[in-house]
């Protein structure tokens, strides 16, 4: 692996709510933090984030859901990722998500769960350790 | 050939995805896939897209994907989509996704990549060469290169597509002398988007004017202005057939082939360059390198006498 390897990130706002102002936040803190950001827009189905997180090799997908509907988005996008054979990229969520969804979200898979006033710092740093932490990924076989 | 190499060739997705990162961060295995892939390249119709920011570039590549999938099945279609790395941090915002529309995403014969421009200044990233390569041996055709925009004269899209897009859209870059300066020079196609805007029918007077003044890239070739709107497809299949016109008039003309041997020869010249290089670099104790390295550092000696001191004599005419 080289040493300047950027991290890829995919920030994608599954759902249906307007509202994505907090995911540009975080999408341009992590270009800040030197990362490679991948932003979709609004109205990702999870069929669409999975296919985007496939296509464009990211080394972490990044969820903000506003909406309430994450019990029923997460798993959806979990599943489209794992139907693409994409288990083993790490999923991180922000948004509105009520303290007692959290161990359930973290049961699921998910790797961070981030509440609104979350500092972008912290989501950096967590994922630069998450992608420190998965096998590079130029050493796992075809 | 190894066996990433086969699987893109193959078809799969997800190692076409992983190779063309290999190959973005130059890796050993992304040398060895652009090795073993290089016999299956060749065959795409590169065509490049630049443009002012905010002119539909990457609306008006959604649009001709899809507008290309429906009249031929069986196609697939590439797409590469380069933005800017920021020159302090590194990182980069990747926006052009967002105008692909669902049934593109979820197309198995379209594929989407977005690209950092990671320092080169062209408009292009250092790897989009060989990423276009990639697509090429994995049945992509055409591919679209999107440009980051910076309204400029982006010589590099010129180098490495066959075909080169200009879209102006109404009121942006209407400047005469900007368009005069660096677009016509590129441009085999020329496209006035956003044509539901007022004045988009002056845009493309002016534009016809100025090609009346000077001719384009290739003066066997009168580019057309075509009016579009990106949003709604209006206007998307005459660019279509102008590309496809365009295709076929560099084949007819041989200047497919042509360029296609500069390119290669120019390829071959880099890889001696970088092969002699290293090969003599191996041979040269470092201590004599940096010996006269820090001579001419001090100015005691020029880079001409340090060459001589470094390279063993020539040796004289046969
Ligand atoms: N009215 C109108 N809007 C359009 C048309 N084509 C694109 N747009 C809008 O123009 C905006 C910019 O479109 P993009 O396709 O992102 O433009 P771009 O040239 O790729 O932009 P950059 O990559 O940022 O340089 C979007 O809001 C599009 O929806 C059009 O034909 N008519
Ligand atoms: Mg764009």
């Amino acid at each position: 692996m080289t040493t300047d390897r950027k991290i890829r990130v995919l920030i994608a706002k599954p759902g249906l709510d307007g509202h994505d102002r907090g995911a540009k936040i975080v999408a341009r803190a992590l270009r800040d933090a030197g990362m490679e950001v991948i932003y979709t827009g609004l109205r990702q189905t999870p069929a669409m984030i999975a296919e985007a997180a496939l296509q464009e090799d990211v080394d972490v997908v990044g969820l903000s859901i506003l909406s309430g509907a994450h019990m029923t988005l997460v798993p959806q996008v979990l599943q489209a990722l794992r139907e693409r054979g994409l288990d083993d990229v790490p999923v991180i969520v922000g948004g509105i998500i009520p303290p007692q969804d959290v161990p359930k979200l973290r049961a699921l898979g998910v790797a961070k769960v981030y509440g609104p006033g979350a500092p972008t710092r912290q989501i950096a740093a967590d994922i630069q350790a998450l992608v420190r932490g998965t096998a590079p990924a130029e050493a796992s076989a075809p | 050939m190894n066996a990433w190499a086969q699987r893109v060739r193959q078809g799969d997705r997800r190692a076409l995805a992983r190779v063309l990162t290999w190959v973005e961060n130059d890796t050993p295995e992304g040398r060895r896939a652009l090795h073993d892939l290089f016999t299956a390249t060749g065959r795409a119709h590169i065509v490049g897209i630049t443009g002012p920011p905010g002119a539909g570039k990457s609306t008006l590549v959604a649009a001709l994907a899809r507008h290309l999938r429906q009249q031929r099945p069986q196609s697939r279609v590439g797409i590469l989509a380069v933005d800017p790395s920021s020159p302090y941090t590194g990182g980069a915002l990747l926006g052009d996704r967002v105008r692909l529309p669902a049934d593109l995403v979820q197309d198995a014969g379209v594929f989407f990549r977005s690209m950092a421009s990671r320092g080169a200044q062209g408009g292009l990233a250092p790897a989009t060469q060989r990423a276009v390569q990639v697509l090429d041996a994995a049945g992509y055709d055409p591919i679209f290169v999107e440009t980051v925009g910076a309204g400029q004269a982006e010589v590099d899209i010129m180098r490495l597509a066959h075909t080169v897009i200009v879209v102006q859209a109404p009121g942006l870059g209407d400047d005469i002398q900007a368009i005069k300066a660096g677009i016509l020079e590129i441009a085999h196609i020329l496209v006035v988007n956003k044509a539901d805007r007022a004045d988009a029918e002056r845009t493309r007077r002016a534009l016809e004017d100025m090609l009346r003044l000077g001719p384009g890239p290739d003066p066997t070739w009168t580019p057309p202005v075509l009016l579009t709107v990106a949003t709604t497809g209006q206007g998307v299949p005459a660019v279509a057939e102008a590309l496809a016109a365009h295709r076929q008039h560099l084949h007819r003309t041989g200047a497919w082939q042509r360029q296609d041997e500069a390119r290669l020869a120019q390829a071959l010249d880099a890889a001696l360059r970088d092969a002699l290089w290293q090969r003599w670099r191996a041979t040269l104790p470092d201590e004599a390198y940096q010996a006269v390295l820090r001579a001419l550092q001090r100015r005691e000696i020029s880079p001409a006498e340090a060459v001589a001191r470094l390279l063993p004599p020539a040796p004289p005419p046969a």
